[in-house]
């Protein structure tokens, strides 16, 4: 096929219906996921949650946003006009763009790159600097303390989640997230979950200290610094803030249901009688719904545990999970080469 | 050996696990949250709401003007106007209460001799101008023809206890 302008044009109106019909459900997904976590914290804190504006309280999340949004943008006096606008952005932009490589099912990804755990990794780095510029930008002491301590927790529990993630890497042999996916094949005791137990676990819980969430929410701890990094923000900046904050909290919930549980695999696979069913087909619903119970945990986790102190943090992240992660990739090294765990069975 | 198990311990979570056991029993609980304009909560019969004046069943007002009330607010809310009728009682000719100085101690409807003043129930109640706070005398009476069912119905069943 000879390559003309208007196949240009018509590629990149594909790729940007693709990425329209990712973003636009993700950034309803975040305005849900606000209201599902005010709902359910309301719930085991025997209240009731929102419930006035529609029916159940549904829009409520509508009502935040145009709030929000309606509201007059602060600059402050002092502040570095350009990067504090900037900042904002920068944290959003990688929340968004890792879901360039997420494949929702066999065939539903917007880049099938093979590289694709390496970006993801990257792009969860890069979300750290809209909180640096943003506490830089503010010119405030409270947005600079919440920064560095962000700044030192995230890059902390980088590293114990990269080492994780090498674990899944070492038994999939591959950095395709969708080939990471068909490695898992063959039902709920195939995932990875199981014989990367310590990773999954260690995974998940920096995965909640890198989106800066209660129990390491440190970085905007209310009593002692205000909002943290964002205090200075109002208006569409804080709302952008937020945004990337859930979008993130979706995108590790996403990427812990893509590399421990299987994707859009069925659980039910290969079981006889439910297995041959509708249920035991691979399917987007498998990882969506995988999705939506790792971000309930983030929901639980908040309505449960204490704040971490913050040196606390650093032991945990540091003496705990590092050691723990590198002995653990030993053993899947092990795993991996006596043939313990069959790939794809 | 103490050491030991307490380091699987908390390598296990297992203090965690049962944290998150407590918060998921209280997910499934049933609200204590009421729904507050539909649903509300019961209130005692000495609940100490907005004030009003009470008439006997005849229609004439109880108030004879003897200002125990004036005199035992504590916050010196009540103002009493009085005068002698043709028919030789006495009676008020203004009695107001000032609702932003009113602690609503119900002071006045204890040294009340002929229970005329009383705080009744209402609780939802609000002033759009600010002398609105001071209720007059013509107001309290109706407030009191208003709630008059109420008023005496709460009274009844105090009486008892008193």
């Amino acid at each position: 096929m000879p390559e003309t302008f208007m196949d240009h044009v018509i590629y990149m109106v594909i790729l940007l219906l693709k990425i329209i019909a990712v973003v636009v459900p993700l950034i309803l997904a975040v305005a849900y996921y606000t209201y599902a976590e005010r709902k359910v914290i309301g719930y085991m804190q025997i209240r009731r949650g929102p419930n006035r504006i529609g029916p159940l309280g549904l829009f409520q999340p509508f009502a935040d946003v145009f709030k929000l949004l309606l509201k007059e943008i602060i600059l402050p006096e002092n502040a570095n006009k350009f990067l504090f606008l900037l900042a904002p952005v920068l944290s959003l932009a990688p929340a968004f763009a890792a879901w360039a490589v997420v494949p929702f099912d066999d065939w539903a990804v917007i880049a099938d790159v093979d590289a694709g755990l390496l970006y993801i990794l990257a792009m969860s780095s890069l979300g750290v600097y809209g909180l640096i510029i943003a506490g830089w930008a503010s010119n405030s002491q409270y947005a600079f303390l919440g920064a560095l301590r962000s700044t030192a927790q995230m890059v902390s529990y980088e590293i114990a989640m990269g080492f994780s993630l090498i674990g899944v890497l070492i038994l999939a042999g591959s950095l395709n997230l969708r080939e990471i996916v068909l490695a898992q094949q063959g039902g709920i005791f195939d995932w990875y979950w199981l014989p990367l137990l310590p990773l999954f676990v260690i995974y998940i819980i920096s995965g909640v200290a890198e989106t800066n969430r209660a129990p390491f929410d440190v970085a905007e701890g209310e009593s002692e610094i205000v909002a943290g990094f964002h205090v200075e923000y109002a208006g569409s900046g804080f709302a952008i803030f937020f945004l990337a904050e859930y979008a993130n909290m979706i995108l590790i919930s996403g990427l812990t249901a893509l590399m421990f549980c299987g994707g859009w695999l069925s659980p039910f696979e290969g079981i006889p009688v439910i297995g041959d069913t509708f249920l035991g087909a691979g399917s987007i619903f498998w990882f969506l719904a995988k999705t939506v119970f790792f971000m309930y945990l983030f929901l639980w986790w908040r309505a449960t545990f204490p704040r971490y102190r913050y040196d606390q943090i650093m032991r945990l992240g540091w003496k705990v999970l590092v050691p723990i992660t590198i002995f653990w990739v030993l053993v899947a090294a092990v795993i991996s080469v006596f043939g313990l765990v069959v790939r794809g069975s | 050996m103490n050491a030991v198990s307490r380091y699987f311990k908390s390598l296990l979570l297992l203090e965690l696990w049962q944290g998150l056991g407590v918060t998921l029993r209280y997910f499934f609980r049933p609200k204590f949250t009421l729904n507050y304009p539909e649903e509300k909560t019961p209130k005692s019969n000495r609940f100490r709401g907005l004030h009003a004046l009470r008439r006997y069943p005849n229609g004439e007002e109880r108030c004879i003007a003897c200002k125990l009330c004036e005199a035992v607010c504590p916050a010196l809310a009540i103002t009493i106007d009085s005068t002698q009728r043709d028919d030789g009682t006495r009676r008020t000719t203004g009695y107001e209460i000032d609702l932003f100085k009113c602690i609503f101690c119900g002071f006045c409807e204890e040294s009340c001799p002929v229970d005329s003043i009383v705080l009744t129930g209402v609780l939802e109640f609000h002033f759009e101008e600010r002398e609105e706070s001071i209720v007059k005398k013509e107001q309290l009476l109706a407030i009191g023809d208003r709630f008059e069912e109420q008023i005496a119905t709460a009274r009844q069943n105090d009486a008892a206890y008193r």
